[in-house]
């Protein structure tokens, strides 16, 4: 299957196969106004299987997003048709605004002007808590 | 401006020094009268409480300042739909510190990053109690002479109860603690505790449902209330609030100088005939947190 080449635009690559909607989503790329070309399944050396999600413009993305979500991402830049800035995305320290706290008993349950945030707080097990009522954040 | 939002907010060594001021407090009270002249401590209790807003009341007064507060959220502008940032900043422009209760468990943390004046967190929900937990500190300090070297015994609802979970991460700080866990099993200590806390510091522990089976080895009983109100489920509160109650007989094969305590106030769980034992230390406990307060707000109005 092909799907063309982009001269300007961003380039998500080595996602965790079937997470790719996911990430769509958390971008809430569907507000775009370009071309996005969402790959599920495609064949990888590297992991057998992946998601790829091509951009076809130049936009601002939320790495925290992507990070949250598939820290083993790469994201891509492309300009001119060449590829200039490969970033790794990383489990950020941080994410606000990315997941809802569930606890019933969390003050931002009632105070919703609240921002959201939570907490990395063990690395190796992703494990993030909420600021305000430390509830670890399930996925 | 310091906050005392969590107990882990304070190191040991400011921890060891409140103890210190504390024991000096208790020593030379007339000293301390006059520290807080002029100074005003708001108590905002959207939860109520008799004994943590009384202590801290009470407190403030005997360090010659004055107290301004309500005791219940329905007596506030909260009712009126006011946020907590909001009530914060209006009280900051009246009080010089300011103690908070509420119900929704990181309110103190919100009303802290709006807050001009120092907040002490006097409980919110399930979440954290550090002036319970100080006040425990300075039992165990005063009733053992020690903070090491302990073998503390934690009975009830280990689930739930705030002051435990507050205790362990604090104790967990000092050398060669043990603890032993009783709890039924719907209200164990909770995985996070153990796996982030207990193992994380290779704090050894045991967990049992049977209230006796280690009591020849405890220095410290702590007893806590099954709470009505951390429970979703009436018929599962109704099952379990009796689950342990300490009488005379169960402390038979227990050490002569246990210390027992509980953070108040007791429903069922200790017998009234233990109150006379000289091992029951929870109303001494109570006026400890009256003087552990004093030193808080001391520390935290930078009173020399």
């Amino acid at each position: 299957m092909n799907i063309d080449s982009i001269k300007n635009g961003i380039v998500i690559d080595h996602i965790q196969a079937k997470r790719g909607m996911e990430i769509y989503e958390a971008l809430n790329l569907k507000e775009l106004d370009c071309s996005v070309a969402i790959i599920t399944n495609a064949k990888s050396k590297k992991m057998g299987r992946k998601d790829i999600i091509k951009i076809d413009k130049a936009i601002d993305i939320n790495m925290d997003v992507i990070g949250y979500i598939d820290p083993d991402v790469t994201i891509n830049i492309v300009e001119n048709d060449v590829l200039v800035k490969k970033y790794h995305a990383q489990l950020p320290e941080k994410i606000v605004n990315i997941a809802k706290c569930k606890n019933p008993r969390c003050i931002t349950s009632v105070e919703k002007e609240l921002d959201q945030i939570f907490i990395l707080k063990d690395k190796d097990r992703k494990l993030y808590r909420c600021k305000y009522c430390e509830m670890s954040l399930k996925k | 401006m310091r906050n005392l939002i969590d107990i882990v907010d304070l190191s040991v060594e400011e921890i060891n020094e409140l103890i210190k001021v504390a024991k000096d407090i208790i020593q030379n009270k007339e000293k301390y009268s006059h520290k807080c002249d002029g100074k005003k401590l708001a108590t905002l209790f959207f939860e109520p409480s008799t004994r943590t807003r009384l202590s801290f009341e009470a407190a403030m007064m005997e360090l010659g300042g004055n107290v301004i507060g309500f005791s219940e959220a329905s007596s506030s502008s909260t009712a009126k739909g006011e946020s907590v940032a909001d009530t914060i900043r209006t009280v900051g422009c009246y009080s010089d510190i300011i103690a908070m209760r509420h119900p929704k468990e990181g309110a103190p943390l919100v009303a802290s990053e709006k807050s001009v004046v120092p907040i002490i967190n006097a409980g919110d929900g399930g979440h954290h109690h550090p002036t319970q937990t100080l006040t425990d500190l300075l039992t165990i300090h005063c009733e053992k002479g020690r903070l090491e070297n302990l073998t503390i015994g934690l009975c009830g609802d280990l689930k739930f109860g705030r002051t435990v979970h507050s205790l362990i991460t604090a104790m967990a700080r000092y050398q060669n603690i043990k603890f032993v866990l009783i709890s039924p099993k719907e209200l164990e200590i909770p995985e996070y505790v153990k796996k982030e806390i207990l193992e994380k510091n290779n704090i050894p522990y045991v967990e049992t449902n049977d209230m006796e089976e280690y009591m020849n080895e405890l220095d410290i009983l702590y007893m806590t209330r099954v709470q009505k109100e951390r429970f979703f489920n009436e018929e599962d509160y109704l099952r379990l609030k009796d689950y342990y109650i300490l009488n005379k007989e169960k402390l038979e094969k227990a050490k002569e100088d246990l210390c027992i305590m509980h953070p108040l106030p007791r429903v069922n769980e200790i017998s009234v005939e233990v109150d006379d034992d000289k091992r029951a230390c929870y109303f001494k406990q109570v006026e400890y947190g009256k003087y552990i307060r004093m030193a808080l707000i001391l520390k935290l109005l930078e009173v020399k």
